[in-house]
């Protein structure tokens, strides 16, 4: 057992750079994540947008946490095919059957999820400012934010690894994610709540989007945070740990 | 770390079942050192489930089984560190080249220079000029090669094959027997499994014969042989078999 741990961060960093090599050669899973939310962001600023009382006179910089949220949504579901892709051909067998820390193999496709969705969330940020996004936030309040998404990226990768673990077939390990991506619809991301239903607007303010979403909008545009955003890091950490917790056990069940 | 004494496979009343189904029904063994121990049975006889137990990715409900001299159930991780399993279906990474494939076990096994060992290996497994192509440009024969080359890196002392030539050409399946012959020659424990009767007949110094569970029959080809009545001697007239022609044609010699 000893041994195991002493190699923990040499495994993990092995595990990393193999799936690292693995996002490299397919950059096109990177495009095909940013063009959604791109399209989406598109779609809302210049088509829906000038309907929409946001209550910002700039609604790119009203919607774009959402986006960032959306994006991070559909690009953990890789997490999950590529988890299927080992447990399926066989070469996770092969790790398990050497003495390696079995936690490190989960470990280096989670800490790939973090950079590849790093990597999407900069794309998106690049393509709103160039339709005008502008945020009078300084280092610290980018800094939090960078930190909600890493968290948010977290609590869904284990939710992918779950899925990358426990599903028969790939199309099933990356379904899972289509009610995360439209999560952001029936939250604050798109409109304020106080247009929707009374039964809609109950859901879309106590669900974890739109705590994150308010959060991130508030420090990108210097007001004063709220209680939301403990709300949107007890969200972060309550899935991540019981996500983290199922996973580990669809990992055991697979060895 | 191995006591002279022990054997590098034990195996003691082993019981396996999945369900109602029993699969293995206390399974005796033994296998000695730097030998070649063929296991023989047909599809569903429970040869995989054999292997996988002792390689420590599956747990036993009863009987013992010791590898290297440890208990696969109580010290899984110092059994891993005397193995390798190259299983039924490929464990290689296709993403990655077959160099990196190699360097990336060599540092899971923590040996102190990974690109040498990668190096000699694909040397030695005739996989320099395919070195920096990726694996899924391979054919059958070049990626069970480097299967077999993972599974040697470190070089362990207890190599378990499951089927390594199911799937194979005539010509591949002749490699592997030839790089299974000099490994057995170099001190290495081979515990294989077959159906292929000619595969146990040529490679291996003990044969057992797994059926409905149990251990049939086990020893020596020579010995398997005296349980069958003496050799009438009949005069045919021998025609050369398909694989022979195959051979013929293609210019190699069948072993």
């Amino acid at each position: 057992m000893e041994g195991t741990k002493k190699h923990f961060f040499i495994d993990v960093s092995v595990m990393l750079g193999r799936s690292m090599r693995h996002i490299v050669r397919s950059m096109d899973t990177i495009i095909t994540v940013t063009i959604m939310p791109i399209m989406m962001m598109l779609l809302f600023v210049y088509v829906f947008g000038g309907a929409i009382q946001s209550g910002m006179d700039n609604y790119v910089n009203y919607l774009l946490p959402g986006i960032l949220l959306m994006a991070i949504s559909s690009g953990i579901s890789y997490t999950a095919f590529r988890l299927f892709n080992d447990v399926q051909k066989g070469i996770f067998e092969r790790f398990h059957t050497m003495p390696i820390s079995r936690s490190a193999l989960l470990w280096g496709h989670v800490l790939t999820s973090l950079v590849s969705n790093a990597i999407s969330v900069v794309v998106i940020i690049l393509v709103a400012l160039i339709m005008g996004f502008r945020s009078s936030a300084g280092v610290l309040p980018w800094l939090a934010v960078a930190g909600i998404l890493a968290m948010f990226t977290l609590a869904l990768t284990w939710v992918a690894a779950i899925a990358g673990l426990s599903a028969k077939t790939v199309d099933g390990a990356s379904a899972f994610s289509y009610p995360l991506i439209f999560l952001p619809f029936i939250s604050s991301a798109f409109v304020p709540t106080e247009s929707m239903p009374t039964a809609v607007r109950v859901f879309a303010e106590n669900q974890p989007v739109t705590s994150i979403v308010e959060s991130i909008r508030a420090l990108l545009s210097g007001q004063p945070l709220h209680h939301d955003i403990w709300i949107a890091l007890a969200w972060c950490v309550g899935i991540m740990l019981v996500a983290y917790l199922f996973a580990m056990k669809a990992h055991k069940k697979r060895i | 770390m191995q006591t002279m004494h022990t054997k590098p496979i034990l195996v003691k009343g082993l019981h396996k079942s999945y369900k109602q189904h029993q699969v293995l029904k206390g399974v005796d063994l033994e296998v000695e050192k730097g030998s070649i121990f063929a296991l023989l049975g047909s599809n569903g006889a429970g040869k995989t489930t054999l292997v996988r137990i002792l390689t420590t990715l599956l747990q036993s409900d009863g009987g013992t089984a010791a590898v290297n001299g440890f208990d696969v159930a109580s010290k899984p991780d110092l059994v891993r560190q005397s193995i390798s399993l190259t299983g039924q279906f490929a464990a290689v990474d296709e993403i990655l080249t077959g160099r990196e494939n190699l360097n990336m076990i060599a540092k899971l096994r923590y040996l102190p220079n990974p690109r040498k060992v990668a190096e000699e290996m694909l040397t030695r497994f005739g996989l320099v000029e395919a070195a920096d192509r990726r694996v899924s440009t391979y054919s059958g024969g070049m990626r069970r090669r480097l299967d077999i080359a993972l599974s040697l890196v470190g070089n362990p002392q207890i190599l378990f094959l499951d089927e390594p030539t199911t799937g194979l050409d005539p010509e591949a399946r002749i490699e592997v027997w030839k790089v299974v012959k000099e490994l057995a020659d170099g001190g290495t424990t081979v515990f294989l499994t077959t159906q292929y009767l000619e595969e146990a007949e040529q490679l291996a110094d003990r044969i057992a014969i797994l059926h409905e569970g149990r251990i049939i029959a086990n020893g020596t080809l020579h010995e398997l042989k005296k349980l069958f009545p003496t050799a009438k001697v009949e005069y045919v007239e021998k025609q050369p078999t398909l694989e022979e022609i195959f051979l013929a044609i293609i210019g190699k010699e069948a072993v």
